[in-house]
């Protein structure tokens, strides 16, 4: 027999599960898409140099033409903070490795067609694919890098893609579902690779109509859509525009009604107070973060203790809360993306320099590392790009902390050319850069942190061997528990044994939208997500 | 005349080639590497394999020499080739931005002689009183104020007014349609950066006609003009204004030509996609052949402005048509 207190408590308790599920059976009864409407959303870049998703590296080019193309596998699009669940978008269902995990055979869709009416094979597919992973000679894919591991890819018939692979490795699905991985035209691509530079012919949600030089860009709803009942809405303008002033105010005058990166918490909340409650604010982790690369080819920060000191004194802990009021920057984390199995917890974190919990002994430490090498009162210079969110925020930040230990640091701000060209040629001291991903893919994102003769835009100048042979042990690892174990030794050997990178703060995507915008749903990356074919409008 | 035209016509040839080999040599010595910021706008990775590929589609792994040569022989042929971010033609490039800045300097332009001329003149004829110190108080304020600030201050006084008004903040449109399309788009989304530069570019000239036109007015023929007896209107439309107009002619024409290239910030405070917008992106970007056309385009302007210039100088004065 229950005592009634306990009785009451479990009456209650029940009488609010019954009305929270009534209440979200509601919620789901109103949430019907609706059809029809225009969405007119505001591209944060200027005009990317071309078209070719396979070429390009800007998200400029994913906002722009996600939506008129298919890919062959992505994330959940109702739940894309889901990171390690991938779903079809061209095939029929997600395949079963054979071959100890080294082939990948794809059923492909029928009655997919382009937008000029040719049906969509595997053949399609395959070219699409051959074309980033084996360029042909004179054509360019910025990601071929990331799929060392294929040996080989194939339509085996009109239904049926394999991709072979030289090793079994648990980075392939995800760098599978990379949405710059648009489906083209086979037929198209033997005639002219270079021919979706500068057009665009795809077989996603929706039918290219028009771009605006360097302004916007229209779409119409695809009628022969293959996801039944989608898109919703009858098309869009994507209007570029790099000013944040502009996009702010065209988002409150309803001129548009969102932004797919993230604007910062500032101009989030100026819009929140003016517009209440007919603007919704979705935020996520994002997989990016600002990295502070030495220069270990440089004195004193090719000695480790000094680059542990340098490191010791960031109090990221208290950093995190107040700079995330001002930058979108949020989360403490390691060199995996927070959210991930494979990152590490707090207690695991909490071990490596730079995030201890007691700060007064961790600048203690700092100190004496920084007398013992002789570099007391240190002073130099730290590069950084003019970008304000959130290089300089947390540029000006570390600057700070560095103060505290006596370390006296200056930053040179320069555009991103010279930015680039002095990291290449290794004319700094100190520099902030980031490291910033699609589909959270740990192991790959984290290539990062390599050697140079390992990963071309490592700037910090070192050469390691041993790093090199963990990196590859883990790449190689399917099991995931002995992976995780081989991410926690290489984010130690990277972090606190060499001090080679000092990830900051992890960033914090702020996505403001029309209340009336329904059917997005944000994830840790501003590359993904994007063909709007579940966005909807209730009006 | 003629004599007068020609030689001016042929000044120019000197001064697009001077131009010409300045731009293409500071160009080429800002740091940075178009390839590099192009496969790294993404903040994501890219090999040196890539760099290199992109150097070579580009030519810009050739001899400086022939790349010189080139572009000289591009400016001869009035072939401008292509940009080098985009692969368009750098003339399809200009020609989608050049309607909108023109049409806001035009529009900027009419702002500036319907405010300037008949204030500046009213300012000098009644120096020193209350009318003469509003006019040049008004003047001072428009040349002390950044356009790009009041540009933003309007844009943000629109959106609260109209929210005050009517529950629903306005602005005007962002996105740009042609004149001959929709007119009453068109202008709302133009006329608000005319008059913000209208009003700087007025107040200059302003200050210019009140100065000339007092030193007009103070002139012999003047006085002779007034003891014929003629008609005030007559001394002032006729005698005075015309001979008062020659520096503000030189200064409108000049700052015609400088809003073609210039608008930079304000173009980019209204979203427009003009010229200076696209000046910027050209070097941020280290777009070597947009660069140097938009350098040479705006340097023809200059250079036709000021034929132009020259040529109602010589309308205006007939000591320079007969000299």
């Amino acid at each position: 027999m229950l005592a009634p207190t306990v009785r009451r408590s479990v009456c209650a308790t029940l009488l609010g599960a019954a009305f929270a599920i009534g209440a979200a059976l509601h919620g789901n009864a109103e949430e019907t898409p609706k059809r029809g409407g225009i969405l007119t959303y505001m591209i944060p870049a200027d005009a990317p140099p071309s078209f070719d998703a396979h070429r390009e590296n800007t998200y400029a080019v994913v906002h722009m033409i996600a939506p008129f193309y298919s890919v062959l596998i992505r994330l959940n699009p109702s739940n894309p903070s889901d990171t390690t669940h991938f779903f079809c978008d061209l095939c029929t269902e997600m395949p079963t490795p054979t071959d100890d995990g080294k082939i990948y055979a794809f059923k492909i869709r029928q009655g997919v067609t382009f937008q000029d009416g040719s049906p969509l094979t595997a053949a399609d597919v395959a070219a699409t694919w051959h074309a980033i992973i084996f360029p042909p000679q004179g054509v360019s894919s910025a990601r071929e890098t990331w799929y060392t591991m294929v040996d080989k890819v194939e339509a085996q018939d009109a239904t049926t893609v394999v991709f072979k692979l030289k090793f079994a490795t648990s980075v392939f699905l995800p760098a599978l579902a990379d949405p710059y991985a648009m489906i083209y035209e086979k037929r198209i691509l033997d005639k002219d690779p270079h021919w979706y530079e500068k057009n665009v012919m795809g077989s996603g949600p929706f039918w290219f109509t028009s771009y605006d030089l360097g302004q916007s860009i229209k779409g119409t709803r695809n009628p022969n859509y293959y996801h039944k009942g989608q898109p919703y809405l009858d098309g869009f303008v994507g209007i570029l525009s790099p000013k944040q002033a502009v996009r702010v105010d065209a988002i409150r005058a309803d001129r548009a009604q969102m932004e797919f990166r993230g604007l910062p918490p500032a101009a989030v909340d100026q819009l929140k107070q003016q517009l209440g409650d007919k603007i919704t604010v979705q935020t996520s982790d994002w997989n990016c973060g600002n990295l502070i690369t030495p220069n270990t080819r440089r004195k004193p920060f090719d000695d480790v203790r000094v680059r542990r000191a340098l490191l010791l004194a960031i109090d990221q802990w208290h950093g995190a809360p107040a700079l995330s009021k001002i930058a979108d920057v949020k989360t403490v984390g390691g060199i995996v993306f927070p959210g991930s199995p494979l990152a590490a917890t707090k207690a695991e974190l909490e071990k490596l320099a730079g995030f201890w919990p007691d700060i007064e002994k961790s600048r203690a430490e700092a100190r004496r590392l920084l007398k013992e090498a002789g570099a007391e009162g240190l002073s130099f210079e730290m590069l950084n790009r003019n970008v304000d969110q959130p290089y300089l925020y947390v540029g000006t930040w570390i600057i700070d902390e560095w103060s505290k230990i006596g370390v006296h640091a200056t930053q040179k701000i320069v555009p991103t050319g010279p930015w680039y060209e002095a990291m290449r040629d290794g004319d700094f001291g100190v520099v902030v850069e980031a490291n910033c991903n699609g589909v959270v893919n740990p192991v790959m994102d984290t290539q990062k942190y390599l050697p140079r003769a390992a990963f071309t835009e490592n700037y910090g100048g070192y050469e390691d061997q041993t790093e090199i042979d963990i990196y590859n042990k883990m790449l190689h690892e399917t099991d995931f528990a002995r992976q995780r174990a081989l991410m926690r030794q290489y984010e130690t050997y990277v972090i606190d044994t060499k001090a080679y990178g000092w990830p900051m703060l992890w960033w914090n995507r702020i996505v403001p939208a029309w209340a009336y915008v329904k059917g997005w749903k944000i994830s840790p990356s501003h590359y993904v997500n994007q063909d709007l074919a579940n966005v909807w409008l209730d009006k | 005349m003629f004599r007068y035209i020609m030689t001016r016509v042929l000044a120019v040839i000197p001064t697009l080639i001077g131009a010409a080999t300045l731009v293409f040599i500071l160009m080429r010595l800002i740091p940075g590497d178009i390839c590099v910021v192009r496969l790294g706008s993404g903040g994501g990775s890219f090999s040196e394999h890539s760099v290199q590929m992109c150097h070579a589609e580009l030519g810009i792994d050739r001899p400086m020499i022939v790349q010189f040569a080139e572009f000289i022989w591009g400016l001869f042929t009035l072939n401008l080739g292509n940009s080098m971010w985009s692969g368009k033609p750098v003339v399809l490039e200009i020609a989608a931005r050049l309607p909108i800045s023109l049409e806001i300097a035009l529009l900027a332009a009419i702002v500036a002689i319907v405010i300037a001329i008949p204030l500046g003149t009213i300012s000098a004829l009644k120096q020193n009183t209350w009318l003469d110190l509003v006019v040049r108080t008004f003047a001072i304020a428009g040349i002390a104020t950044p356009s790009f600030w009041l540009g933003i201050l309007s844009i943000i006084m629109v959106l609260d007014v109209t929210q005050a008004i009517t529950g629903t903040p306005w602005m005007p449109p962002i996105d740009y349609v042609p004149l001959w399309k929709d007119p009453i788009r068109n202008l709302s989304m133009t006329l608000l950066p005319a008059i913000t530069v209208g009003y700087r570019y007025a107040a200059v000239s302003m200050r210019m006609t009140r100065s000339t036109m007092l030193e007009v007015m103070r002139e012999d023929y003047i006085r002779t003009a007034r003891a014929k007896g003629l008609l005030a209107k007559i001394i002032i439309n006729r005698h005075a204004l015309k001979n008062a107009l020659l520096p503000v002619v030189t200064l409108l024409g000049i700052e015609f030509a400088f809003l073609i290239g210039g608008l930079v910030v304000t173009e980019q405070v209204f979203n427009l996609n003009g010229i200076g917008r696209l000046f910027v992106l050209a070097v941020q970007n280290q777009d070597y052949t947009l660069t140097q056309a938009l350098v040479m385009l705006v340097v023809a302007i200059f250079v036709l402005t000021n034929l132009v210039v020259d040529l109602l100088y010589a309308w205006l004065d007939p000591r320079i048509r007969f000299a």
